[in-house]
């Protein structure tokens, strides 16, 4: 851990990649990672990566060999709480990247406390009925926060069937939409992390303000 | 006409203007548990499916959600 370069450094190497106003933005901003497996380790690494300042980490889950093949965790971290996992990892990759982790499985009671701090909420579960439970009670509770949601990514089908769409204001859906687990085809590693690199590529766009919405909404704020 | 997920829902003769969201989705195959439903831009509470009525010209989206991630 000697040989770490400073936050001077890996912010300018970052500068010269994304753009210093881009860089500023997403410095400024908190996430909100609900779900750590396939999607949320993907999608944090990513906006790590990225230069987004703050991660809220949320799973109620500990790392299982199932998840190694297209999870962003190690063969030694299985049985460890997946915030705590990848939170570790984090820090190895991004340093300076302030983190908060809850240990905890999310319900209508208790989402809006956890997200309270984010400027977007990135729904990253598995199960259709926690995916909806998210989605309805963000957009109906907290109109004003901006949700990346993402569903159907399972099987072996061209990732050129995974794309993005505005659903409505402040709403965004990644997948193929159709694409169900449950009808027995699986998660392929590449698969899940296209739909994942949608998510988090829709999350840095709105952050830079580059989603029109946002743009206008910030200018109210005169931000 | 009344669109949902930009198809014309009344285009069979019947028309479900005056009815809940909650009747349409009963004559669906939707999963109560895994959607989302937005009207005209807004999203529609779940408590209010049952009170909230549709109009000519709504336009419905159901965002229905499936497993994986």
């Amino acid at each position: 851990m000697s040989n770490i370069p400073s936050k001077e450094e890996m912010l300018d190497a970052l500068v010269l990649r994304q753009g210093a106003q881009n860089v500023q933005k997403l410095q400024a901003a908190t996430v909100a990672v609900c779900g750590l497996g396939g999607l949320g380790s993907n999608v944090a690494i990513s906006l790590a990566r990225a230069g987004v300042g703050k991660l809220i980490l949320i799973d109620f889950d500990t790392v299982d060999i199932t998840n190694l093949h297209r999870q962003q965790y190690k063969a030694c971290q299985v049985g460890m709480p997946k915030t705590e996992a990848l939170s570790q990892n984090l820090k190895e990759i991004a340093p300076y990247l302030q983190m908060e982790t809850h240990f905890a499985r999310m319900t209508e009671e208790n989402t809006l406390a956890l997200v309270a701090h984010a400027d977007v909420v990135c729904e990253a579960f598995d199960k259709p009925e926690a995916k909806a439970m998210l989605v309805n009670t963000v957009l109906e509770k907290n109109p004003e926060q901006v949700l990346v949601a993402a569903s159907g990514m399972a099987g072996f089908d061209s990732a050129n069937s995974i794309s993005t769409r505005k659903v409505m204001k402040n709403f965004y859906l990644c997948g193929d939409g159709s694409s169900d687990v449950n009808d027995g085809i699986g998660l392929v590693a590449p698969r899940v992390m296209a739909c994942a690199a949608h998510e988090a590529l829709t999350i840095v766009r709105i952050l830079c303000g580059m989603e029109t919405e946002i743009a206008k909404k910030e200018c109210k704020n005169g931000k | 006409m009344i669109k949902v997920n930009g198809i014309d829902i009344d285009s069979d003769g019947k028309s479900f203007a005056g009815k809940s969201i909650a009747e349409y989705l009963s004559t669906t195959n939707f999963d109560m548990k895994r959607i989302a439903v937005e009207k005209n831009g807004e999203i529609v509470p779940k408590a209010k499916y049952a009170e909230t009525l549709l109009a000519e010209g709504d336009a419905l989206e159901v965002v229905s959600f499936v497993g994986g991630g």
